[in-house]
Order: structure tokens, then C-alpha cells, then sequence
């Protein structure tokens, strides 16, 4: 045998399903709750809970009137809640939220001993123990426990290279002129609602440079959390890509179990200057309800990315199990002649979850090219919807577009819906777009029983396999972890 | 091994299988003929525990359990194996991914940990070599573009991983050219042994060339109407099934 091609397939056995088949996990994994003293505002939204956010990170006065201005603004979009997506949910009432917590923790710690042991225990438990993520993975990690940011890695190593990374708070502190110059530039305030409420209580979240010509070492991850009860958490990204660099980002996220529902209003902005390429991946796995529909986080994000410059390229990749709501349209402005635009998702829905999410293609330059791969998984009650738009401007002449939407049903009691929106002002422009539907078949079922596989784990080879060509394009460090999630978020789904 | 007791089954309301009587020892093959729609894929599913056939009457014992209290996928660890007539696909499933998740789900039920990579590769290995079946059919997805051939190939090579005590072969042949049966064949041939048995279910004579029964019995109707030894198979080549249904037809009084 070719010891090439043997190479080659004990990789593909690696990464095989064998966690899937260690993983019987009934209920949801990361329903837990840590036990800090929380720095918290009181209940509701005004003016004072926007100056006491401000406050007690100690920013900057022009950072605490673009607050301000954000939140007048949000104030002025009350009727501009979106109704248009696919969604059922009772009114968010917005004063019922709390938009401050932070864990009273010694900032800044020098070493991993010197934190809180019951947030080493919390990290355990979501398996991101440091020292292991450290140890085994390269992987830095910038954790962000419901507000604030705490306990960053591999800074060092990435400040050689000139490499910024480290909490939005920080950068505030520490790069104002980057931040005065990037931040809301992608995303205005005035977006959308969910970004007006963003940008007026945003927390925390990450800050991410990479200077000309640097190639990023080693994946650089977020793991958002969500903890204190009643608490909406409101993080802010923004990622910089300068000439010629590469990034590749995850951001994972887990929440524990809550009966109330809790507001996720999140803001992602990539900047790709020319030659530059960002890799956005997400593994979203917030409590998504229990089976009744109860509780689960209403997750409202905006992430947008621009392809600023020439033969730029920004790829978002999305593996999306939890949350009882999730609003998400990843999107890339393709400014930049010849820059590409990639969209990769695979969306699961079960038991009453809904989802709405899809992307925006904004083609304006030149040559470019967009890809779009949409998976969605529906079981259970869920409703689970692809909304796309592929816009093509005058002057981009030569743009092309790919898509191609499949939807799995498993049970005939959930909904796919497919809303692709395409608008064309340039008649060189290329577009197409594929859909299919398809079922998970008895035949298949027994097909697998038949070889001594049990119908869970039939199912959880059939839609990795239908999920395939997204959870390739994932960091093969969190693929096996998200292969894990669809398997566990869609238990008791069939038989 | 297998004994097969007044059997009764059907699919969707209807009667199929109308009393089924088998007995199948350690190290025999079995051949069943029958005319298209005598009921040979539905007896074959019946036993693997195929959800929509429905068991009307009878009893099925194998190796001492109670078969038909079994689930589909217990049946499969206790070393029942079905290569079947129309092999599934699953988009996007690397074969080499399915089969070892097989082996080691197989391997559960037994309380045997599972086999890390490198044990599984190494069995891999010597299977395939054994199977005559090459490394990049085996990185594609399940049974998704394989020509008629590969399917039937991937489940002998199924076979060979499973190492089943019990092999029911369903048309095997069918739509293979005469090389292609006989690498298949040869497969088969190369797992037998004095602990395992073959069930091999087939239209036509031609693929008892190679794969020799030790007996031979007619299904027609839902019922086995006659048995004999691999002789009766050359025989019914020769003459056709209209020389059995005429004899069944005149017994019945029909
Ligand atoms: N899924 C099904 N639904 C209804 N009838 C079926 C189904 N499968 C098989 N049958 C019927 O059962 C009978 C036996 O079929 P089968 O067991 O496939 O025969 P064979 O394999 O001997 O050709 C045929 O009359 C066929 O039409
Ligand atoms: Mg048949």
C-alpha cells in the first residue's frame, strides 16, 4: 500500500466518531452554574446603568459618550425590533435584564494558580481547562466569563510577532487609536437594534491586530460564557487584519441552565486589508430550552466582516446547536477587488429551538467571489430557517456567488424554510444557487443497526456526514468537539 | 446455530413469509432459491429485525437467544450479518468512519474497550488485502457513487471486519459481471470456518459455483417447498422454477 495514502486514512480514523460514541449525555452537558460574588447593576437599562458599565471598567470619557450616543439612539429605535425573521417569541422586556455582572476576581492574573479556584473548576467543566488547552493545543485562549475578561495566554508569544490580542476592555485602555479608528466602522451603532443595545452595554469581548505581513501562529479562541442569572451578555469583537496577514479565530460559547430566557446581543466586526485573510469560527452551543420549550438564551448577533482590500478574503464558518432563538446573518462586504467571501453553516434545531440565520454577500469590487454552504438540521418541534442575501452592486463586474442550502428533517413535526434573496445590478455577475431537503431514511437507519449501530448514533453519523463539508472547514482542534455537540444536541431525536 | 420455527411473517398488512422451517448448523452453507417475490429478502430482513416487517407467528433461535426479542442492533453484535441486495448510502460518511464505528459498537456489547486507531488500521489492513478491495474506495462516503460491484464488495469487506458467526448473503450476484462474482465469492470463501455459517440468498445457480452449499432449499410463495443438496440448485437451473410451482400448484390442488 502507498504509505502516503495510509498516512492520509489514519487521519480520517482520528478524527473519527468514537467520541461520539463515548458521549451518552442526555441532558444538557453545561448546565451548571459557578458560585462567584458578581459585580452587579441593578435590573434595567437608562442612562446611569450606561455611565456605571463605563465606570466600573474606567473608561475613557469619548468612550463613554459613544456609549451614550449608542443608547440614545437604541432609545430612538424602539419600534425597529425586527419582526421579519422567522422567529415566535413573547416582547423582551429590556428592563427586566441585568447589564452588568462581572466576578470579583484580581485582574490581570501572572499566573494560572493565581485564579479563583471556582473559575479553574468552571473551565474544567466546559473542558477548557487552560493548562490542557495550553498543553495540548496551542491554543490561546481569551476567556470571557459573563462580562469580564479574565486570564489571557500565549500574549507574550503573540506580542513578539506584534500580534495584539487581548479584551476589548483592554485595547480600550491600552489602543485607543486602534479602537477609535475600527470600532462600529464595520458595524455602525445604528445597524440594528441589537446593535444599538450592543454598543450602549457591551461588557466585554476580544480585540484582535495582526500586523503586516504576520501570519498567526496558532488559533486564537474565545470561550464566551454566560453565568449569573438574569444576565445578558453583550461582548464586542473586533479583528484587524493589516496587509498580507492571516487569522484564524474560534469563538466558543456554552451557557448553564436557566428557566428564565436570557438576551445574547453579540457584535462581531472583521477588517481584511488588502492580501489579508480572517477565518471566523463559532461553536455556539448556548442552553437551547429544555423539552418543553422552557427557558434558553435568545441569542441576537451581528457579525460582519469587510473585505477592505484588494485579494482579501474573510470566511465565516458556523456549527450552531443551542440557544432556544438564534437571529445571525454572518456577512462580508466584498469591497476589495478580487477579495472572496465565505460562508459555512450547519444550524441543528430540536425540541422547540428556532432558528433564523443565514448570511449577506455584499459584492462592490471588482472579481469577486462569494461561497455559500448552509446546513440545517431540524428535529423534534424546531423550526429552522436559511436567510440569504447575495447582493451585486453596479460597478462589481465578474462577481460570482455560489450557494447551496440542504436541509435534513429527522421527524415530520419540525420545519426548513429556505429565504434566498438575490439582487443583481451588474449583469456580468454569476450566481447560483442549489437547495435540496432530504430526510433521514429508515433504510438508513437499519442499514447502520444492522452493523451493530444503535439509532443514536446512526443518527449522528448521518448528519456528520451530512455536515461534512462545514466541519471540515472548522480547526481540526474543535472539529472533534463539534462533531461531539451535533451528536449530543440531537439525542432522543428519532426511534 | 439457527433454527428457524414455523416462521410468519408479512409487511404493510400482508402475509409474506407463511411458515418458514430452517435449521442451520456451525460451519454450513445454505442456499435459498426462489423466483422474484417468493419472499427471499423479506425471510432475510425478518431475521435482521427490519421495523416495518412484522412478525406474524413462529419462533427463531440463535446461538440459544430468543432472535426475535433481540433489537436490530443486538442481532448484529450476537453475529448476524445481512450483506444486503441494495446496499444504502450516507452521504458524506467516510466508509473506513462507519465500519469503525461498527467494529467498535460490536465490540461494546461485548465489554471489549474499543480499538484505538492503530489496532483498527491494522485490521483494516489485513482484511483488505484479504478482501482484494483498495484503500481509496474505503476514504469515500458510504456506498455513495459506488458502482454496482463496490457495494457488493464494501459488504463483504463489512463482513470480513464484523467476523459474524451467521452471513446472510442477499442476491450478492445480482448485477455483478462473472469477474466481479467471483472476487466476491472468493471473499466469502476465505471467511468460511467450522464456527460460522452463510446464508446465501440468490436468483440464479450460477454464483453456487462458487460458493458451494451444502444444501439447497426453494422458497416459492412464502413457504420452502422443497430442499435438497447443491445438485437440486443445477437442477432448477436446467429446468426453471415452473417445474416447482407446477409440482406445488398440483400438491395443493390448485
Ligand atoms: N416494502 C414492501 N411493501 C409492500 N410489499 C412488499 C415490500 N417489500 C416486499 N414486498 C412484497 O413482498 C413479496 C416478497 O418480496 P421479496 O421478499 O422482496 O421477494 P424476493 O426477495 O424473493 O424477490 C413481493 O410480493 C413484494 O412485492
Ligand atoms: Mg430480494
Amino acid at each position: 500500500m502507498n504509505p502516503e495514502v495510509y498516512k492520509e486514512s489514519q487521519i480520517d480514523v482520528d478524527e473519527g466518531l468514537s467520541t461520539i460514541e463515548k458521549t451518552v449525555l442526555t441532558d444538557y452537558k453545561y448546565g451548571f452554574v459557578s458560585k462567584f460574588d458578581a459585580d452587579e447593576a441593578p435590573k434595567g437599562l437608562s442612562e446611569d446603568i450606561v455611565r456605571f458599565i463605563s465606570a466600573r471598567k474606567n473608561e475613557p470619557e469619548w468612550m463613554l459618550e459613544w456609549r451614550l450616543k449608542a443608547y440614545k439612539q437604541w432609545c430612538r429605535m424602539a419600534d425597529d425590533e425586527p419582526t421579519w425573521a422567522n422567529l415566535k417569541y413573547p416582547p423582551i422586556n429590556y428592563q427586566n435584564i441585568i447589564y452588568y455582572s462581572a466576578p470579583k476576581q484580581k485582574m490581570n492574573p501572572k499566573s494560572l494558580d493565581e485564579i479563583d479556584p471556582e473559575l479553574r473548576r468552571t473551565f474544567e467543566k466546559l473542558g477548557i481547562s487552560m493548562n490542557e488547552q495550553k498543553r495540548l493545543t496551542g491554543v490561546a485562549v481569551d476567556a470571557v466569563i459573563d462580562s469580564i475578561s479574565i486570564g489571557t495566554s500565549f500574549k507574550e508569544q503573540l506580542g513578539e510577532l506584534g500580534i495584539i490580542f487581548c479584551s476589548m476592555s483592554e485595547a480600550i485602555q491600552e489602543h485607543p487609536e486602534l479602537i477609535k479608528k475600527y470600532l462600529s466602522s464595520v458595524v455602525p451603532t445604528t445597524d440594528n437594534y441589537f446593535a444599538a443595545l450592543n454598543a450602549a452595554v457591551f461588557s466585554d469581548g476580544s480585540f484582535c491586530y495582526i500586523p503586516k505581513g504576520v501570519r498567526c501562529p496558532m488559533e486564537l479562541s474565545t470561550y464566551f460564557r454566560i453565568n449569573a442569572e438574569n444576565t445578558g451578555q453583550f461582548e464586542r469583537t473586533l479583528i484587524v487584519a493589516d496587509e498580507g496577514s492571516y487569522v484564524s479565530y474560534l469563538e466558543g460559547c456554552t451557557a448553564p441552565m436557566r428557566d428564565e430566557n436570557q438576551l445574547h446581543a453579540a457584535v462581531v466586526e472583521l477588517i481584511a486589508m488588502d492580501n489579508a485573510e480572517i477565518k471566523y469560527s463559532t461553536v455556539q452551543n448556548w442552553y437551547p430550552g429544555d423539552k418543553n420549550g422552557v427557558g434558553g438564551i435568545y441569542n441576537f448577533v451581528t457579525k460582519r466582516g469587510i473585505c477592505q482590500g484588494v485579494n482579501s478574503k474573510i470566511s465565516w464558518t458556523q456549527v450552531e446547536t443551542g440557544s432556544a432563538i438564534t437571529w445571525k446573518y454572518p456577512s462580508v462586504i466584498l469591497k476589495g477587488d478580487n477579495s472572496t467571501g465565505e460562508f459555512y453553516s450547519v444550524a441543528v434545531t430540536n425540541n422547540h429551538q428556532q432558528a433564523d440565520t443565514g448570511t449577506k454577500m455584499h459584492h462592490l469590487g471588482k472579481n469577486t467571489k462569494s461561497r455559500i454552504v448552509s446546513k440545517g438540521i431540524s428535529a423534534g418541534f424546531s423550526n429552522n430557517s436559511y436567510r440569504g442575501l447575495v447582493h451585486v452592486g453596479k460597478k462589481a463586474s465578474n462577481a460570482r456567488n455560489f450557494s447551496q442550502c440542504d436541509s435534513l428533517l429527522l421527524g415530520d413535526k419540525c420545519g426548513a424554510h429556505t429565504f434566498p434573496y438575490i439582487e443583481v445590478r451588474n449583469k456580468t455577475a454569476l450566481v447560483e444557487h442549489e437547495a435540496t431537503t432530504s430526510k433521514i431514511g429508515e433504510d438508513q437507519i437499519f442499514y447502520c443497526n444492522q452493523r451493530g449501530i444503535d439509532t443514536e448514533t446512526a443518527v449522528a453519523l448521518i448528519v456528520n456526514g451530512f455536515a461534512k463539508e462545514v466541519m471540515n472547514q472548522l480547526p481540526m482542534e474543535f472539529a472533534v468537539e463539534a462533531q461531539k455537540l451535533l451528536a449530543i444536541s440531537l439525542e432522543g431525536s428519532v426511534g | 446455530m439457527l433454527n428457524i420455527r414455523n416462521l410468519q411473517a408479512g409487511i404493510e398488512g400482508r402475509k409474506i413469509l407463511k411458515g418458514i422451517n430452517l435449521e442451520i448448523k456451525a460451519g454450513e452453507v445454505h442456499a435459498i432459491m426462489g423466483p422474484n417475490g417468493s419472499g427471499k429478502s423479506t425471510l432475510a430482513s425478518t431475521l435482521a429485525g427490519k421495523k416495518s416487517y412484522e412478525v406474524l407467528g413462529g419462533s427463531v433461535d440463535f446461538l440459544g437467544k430468543d432472535l426475535l426479542e433481540l433489537s436490530p442492533e443486538a442481532r448484529a453484535a450476537e453475529g448476524l450479518f445481512l450483506a444486503f441486495q441494495y446496499p444504502i448510502e450516507i452521504p458524506g460518511l467516510s466508509t473506513t468512519n462507519f465500519i469503525k464505528t461498527a467494529v467498535n459498537e460490536v465490540r461494546k456489547y461485548h465489554g471489549k474497550d474499543p480499538l484505538d486507531a492503530v489496532g483498527f488500521l491494522r485490521m483494516m489492513k489485513e482484511k483488505m488485502a484479504l478482501m482484494n478491495i483498495e484503500q481509496s474506495l474505503l476514504s469515500r462516503p458510504l456506498n455513495e457513487g459506488f458502482s454496482g460491484g463496490e457495494k457488493k464488495r464494501n459488504e463483504i469487506f463489512q463482513m470480513a471486519m464484523l467476523e459474524p458467526k451467521l452471513a446472510i448473503l442477499d442476491e450478492t450476484d445480482s448485477g455483478l459481471d462473472i469477474d466481479a462474482i467471483r472476487i466476491v465469492s472468493n471473499g466469502v470463501n476465505k471467511l468460511r470456518n467450522k464456527d460460522n455459517a452463510v446464508l446465501v440468498v440468490t436468483h440464479y445457480q450460477r454464483l453456487l459455483d462458487y460458493i458451494v452449499p451444502d444444501f439447497v432449499h426453494v422458497l416459492y410463495n412464502g413457504r420452502i417447498v422443497k430442499s435438497g443438496t447443491k445438485e437440486l440448485a443445477l437442477e432448477l437451473e436446467e429446468r426453471g422454477y415452473d417445474f416447482i410451482k407446477n409440482e406445488v400448484n398440483v400438491e395443493e390442488g390448485v
